[in-house]
């Protein structure tokens, strides 16, 4: 896969979302580069989930626009989707087939030929530590390893972008510090990362972060330059004052 | 014995070929805001089943509220108010309907339990006839401690109440739980998050169906057996592979901006070990190299104490 | 702490939650009020075919102007044709085994002087009861015709005895609007008990709101009753309506105790929720319980009740089994009442393989309703 590395991965200019008369995306501009890793952080209910729709193509834009891969999310949504890879915390993997079988599902799934597939398999069992002969169903793993299968599944056709949704909940802190390497790893090779986590310690990992508060971009930058902004020590206090909203926030 | 909320005696459980639980003992008192911390897996799910008597251990016993787990079931679960992990409510009632249910059906009703919850009820009032499943993360989950709370328990199990929910949700839910701890109420509360033990009283750190550490959240920083450090320095990649690569370090993690490292060496002192560490990075050419020492947190023992990860599950 | 717990309370909060439950869930509610009135209207229609161009054979063995008047009876009816005449009643069978005839009427020989000298003669009308609706039918319009042909003859009171029999080639339980009804109340008791107790129950543990209410001092037993009687409640509206719309729209017949029938379809719900009970307790999900519920009471219950397939037809062990279809009882018993008028005294055998079922499903349930997760 070609990566046009002059041209950003992500491009949203004045995207929104309006359900009848609320507004869950209210005029969202980023630009995120390519290899970066981007986290979009946000309260329950802030408008991260619509953005993320709209951005892979699940939802259209009620305004706006949006380019993906350099793929316009409006009018060329099979492109979008052939040039991204997606994971969430709810649903990643089949729990009910193998290891091996999951692989081979989303490798047929993005056309992958099969020596493709065999290679790629080989190397994410090596790589997560897999016997070669593992014939264990997705269901019996523990839940960082599904995780971390998850990603690199999510990666199995190379694609430009890869969109992760708080991929890491309720995995254990050393398999989650793992799973982030294997992030890096993916944005050494070029592919765009935009992630999503309710661990602000994560948040410290990410190149550049979002923040979104009612359905609007509150704050973006790298995490120092936020963290300045507020004049805060942690990005926990940035985060806290953004969604309370300063009045609640000085009480604190 | 009379005096703990929850004695729990050498329990195990098994389903099938795994085992939840092996040999899991602790006390809670009376008053106490106790945490369980591990990930999801740990068998915390398990043991809050045991202790509100949904399941039976297969070797051990426990007593809560001084009632024996197995045989008095039925008086501990009269006084005890449980949240399971996900948020247990119907979807289809509104907030006001699910409230009053689980009131009536602990015999009582929303008037009498009233001033406890109280505090809680207040923020999501307004949407009292909303549909619970309309509700956001934060909302449904202070409905699901309301409808806990509403027949006045003696004691609190919460299992994982913030999983899924916003950081400033969190918080505000942990200033509830102060809250309630203050009327006098036992709280048990699980959860994956290791920012949010800090909050407790006293936490237990548990995985792959063991206790690793029993211990008010402070103490449990000091469990960690060797100085540790906070390390910076210009990227990030290359940080971490130069340390992975100095030959005496112990343990290497990402933690927010820094990587914390410790020195496996035992005869050295911290001193001369942050001198080596700085040595080495900038040996490695990486810049703008800081290393202070750090105070250990509970994240810090936890992975000190978990050992290193494994793909079968256990 | 004093806990003064009142199980009467605690069950009628559950009660009302179950009964929001189904108000809330508008579409399913409304496909279970409006589906046995579609399902009656559909086979109702569609039993019943318009009945004409019934073609008729006459066998008269001794032809005169008595039998000749009868003919010209049914040429003017508008409804028949008239194949040629027949000499002997054993052609008319031929014709009906070959299809070329649906009714036939059979005189007696010399019928011209026994009515002359006053001796009684009889007339027998057969229909082909290949469909039977349409059998019955097309008999009663030549019984018709026959009636209107003795009056205008002018004998005496007596004189022609009129005999009528449907003669059964395929079906010989005689399926009708009328004898549909038992079978489709049977059916939508089943759906409603069943298969909704069974996925509602499931639904709860799916969603972890059984945990919370294991947890609760409500009994196990309780929560099975809150589940249960707005189910049962919906049922009886459901029989209600079936039996009205029947009345109304087919004029299906009522002959027996509306109180019997009520009570033994109250005996039948409660069969098919300990079974939708006992459903929920062995299944781990939502689609689970509902294929079982699916397969293990309405397919039996529609295929092997006698409701489409008649038992005596069956193959001798699927006729065994059978006596394990609760539905095989209850139309048994619905028939009797509804069709025959008769009562207890008739029909307390099937109403007693019904209360032991219920008994052994009961017993079942509660045994399986654990008091903890499994």
């Amino acid at each position: 896969m070609t990566i046009r590395s002059a041209a950003p991965a992500i491009v949203a200019r004045s995207l929104s979302r309006r359900f009848g008369s609320f507004t869950a995306v209210d005029r969202i501009s980023f630009e995120v580069q390519a290899g970066e890793v981007f986290g979009f952080l946000g309260a329950n209910g802030a408008g991260k989930t619509t953005a993320i729709r709209m951005l892979t193509g699940l939802l259209s834009p009620s305004d706006g626009e949006a380019s993906v891969a350099g793929f316009d999310v409006r009018t060329q949504i099979e492109q979008v989707r052939r040039h991204i890879g997606y994971m969430s915390q709810r649903f990643s993997l089949y729990d009910d087939l193998t290891v091996r079988e999951n692989i081979r599902l989303y490798g047929g799934i993005y056309g992958l030929t099969d020596a493709e597939i065999a290679e790629r398999t080989t190397a994410i069992l090596a790589e997560l530590r897999f016997a070669p002969s593992v014939a264990a169903l997705v269901r019996s793993l523990p839940l960082g390893w599904k995780q971390k299968l998850a990603l690199s599944v999510a990666l199995l056709h190379r694609p430009a972008v890869v969109f992760l949704d708080e991929p890491t909940g309720g995995v254990d802190p050393i398999t989650r510090r793992q799973f982030w390497e294997l992030i890096y790893q993916a944005a050494a090779r070029g592919t765009t990362v935009f992630v999503t986590t309710h661990y602000l310690d994560e948040a410290e990992y990410c190149d550049r972060l979002s923040i979104m508060v009612d359905g609007r971009v509150a704050a973006l930058g790298t995490p120092s330059a936020l963290k300045a902004e507020f004049s805060v020590p942690t990005l926990d206090e940035v985060f806290v004052r953004l969604a309370r909203g300063p009045a609640t926030g000085a009480v604190l | 014995m009379s005096a703990s909320a929850i004695h729990v005696a050498g329990i195990e459980k098994r389903f099938g070929a795994t085992t939840a639980l092996r040999g899991v003992s602790f006390d809670v008192e009376a008053g106490e805001l106790f945490g369980l911390v591990g990930p999801d897996g740990a068998g915390k799910t398990t043991l809050f089943r045991i202790l509100t008597t949904l399941l039976v251990p297969d070797t051990g016993s426990a007593t809560v509220l001084g009632k024996d787990v197995v045989r008095d079931y039925w008086d501990i679960r009269l006084r005890v108010g449980y949240m399971p992990g996900r948020f247990s409510l119907y979807a289809d009632l509104s907030v006001e309907e699910n409230l009053s249910f689980f009131a009536s059906v602990f015999g009582t009703t929303m008037a009498e339990g009233r001033d406890l919850i109280d505090p809680i009820y207040r923020q999501i009032e307004p949407f009292r006839e909303r549909r619970a499943g309309a509700l956001s993360g934060g909302m449904k989950q202070k409905l699901a401690l309301c409808c806990a709370l509403v027949h006045r328990p003696d004691l609190l199990l919460l299992d994982e109440p913030t999983t899924g929910v916003d950081a400033v949700s969190r918080r505000e839910f942990w200033d509830l739980l102060d809250t309630l701890r203050a009327t006098g109420l036992t709280i048990v509360a699980s959860t994956p998050y290791m920012d949010e033990a800090a909050r407790c009283d006293r936490i237990a750190l548990i995985q792959n169906g063991a206790l690793l550490a029993i211990d008010a959240p402070g103490a449990v920083g000091r469990r960690f057996p060797r100085p540790l450090f906070a390390v910076r320095g210009m990227s990030r990649t290359r940080l971490l592979t130069a340390l992975r690569a100095y030959a005496h370090a112990a343990s290497v993690y990402p933690f927010g901006d820094t990587v914390h490292v410790s020195d496996a060496r035992s005869g050295i002192a911290m001193e001369q070990q942050q001198l080596e560490l700085s040595e080495w990075l900038r040996a490695q050419s990486v810049t703008d190299v800081s290393v202070v020492p750090v105070e250990p947190g509970i994240e810090d023992t936890f992975m000190e104490l978990m050992g290193e990860p494994s793909p079968v599950a256990a | 702490m004093t806990t003064r717990f009142s199980s009467v309370g605690a069950l009628r909060a559950f009660m009302r939650k179950e009964v929001r439950h189904l108000l809330r869930d508008r579409q399913t509610l409304l496909i279970l009020l409006l589906l046995p009135i579609a399902q009656l209207l559909l086979f109702g229609f569609a039993v019943r075919t318009d009945v004409s161009q019934v073609r008729i054979a006459v066998v008269a063995p001794s032809p005169g102007a008595a039998t000749a008047a009868l003919r010209t009876r049914f040429e003017h009816s508008g409804r028949f044709r008239l194949l040629p005449p027949l000499l002997h009643p054993d052609s008319l069978d031929a014709l009906f085994r070959s299809g070329q005839a649906d009714v036939g009427v059979v005189l007696e020989p010399g019928l011209s002087s026994r009515l002359a000298a006053g001796v009684p003669t009889a007339v027998l009308i057969v229909a082909d009861a290949a469909d039977p609706n349409t059998g019955t039918t097309m008999k009663n319009y030549a019984s018709a015709v026959v009636r209107d042909w003795v009056a205008s003859l002018g004998a005496a009171p007596g004189a022609v005895q009129l005999a009528t029999r449907l003669r059964m080639r395929f079906n010989p339980t005689l399926e009708s609007v009328n004898l549909f009804v038992p079978g489709l109340i049977a059916l939508i008791l089943t759906m409603v008990t069943s298969l909704m107790t069974a996925i509602s129950l499931s639904r709860e543990k799916e969603r972890g709101t059984f945990e919370v209410l294991l947890v609760s001092p409500l009994h196990p037993w309780q929560i099975i009753i809150g589940k249960v009687l707005p189910y049962l409640a919906l049922a009886m509206a459901n029989v209600a309506t079936v039996l009205l719309a029947a009345w109304l729209v087919f004029d299906v017949p009522f002959r027996g105790s509306l109180a019997l029938l009520l009570a033994s379809s109250m005996l039948f719900s409660l069969v098919g929720l300990a079974l939708g009970v006992l459903i929920a307790s062995v299944t781990t999900s939502q689609l689970a319980a509902m294929l079982a519920a699916l397969g293990g009471t309405m397919l039996p219950n529609t295929m092997l009740s006698g409701l489409i397939f008649p038992i005596s037809s069956m193959p001798r062990p699927l006729q065994l089994v059978t006596n394990i279809v609760p539905a095989r009882w209850f139309i048994e018993i619905v028939r009797g009442i509804m069709l025959k008028g008769v009562g207890l005294t008739i029909l307390w055998p099937q109403v007693l393989v019904l209360t032991v079922m219920l008994l052994v499903l009961l017993t079942l349930a509660i045994r399986k309703t654990s008091v903890r997760l499994a």
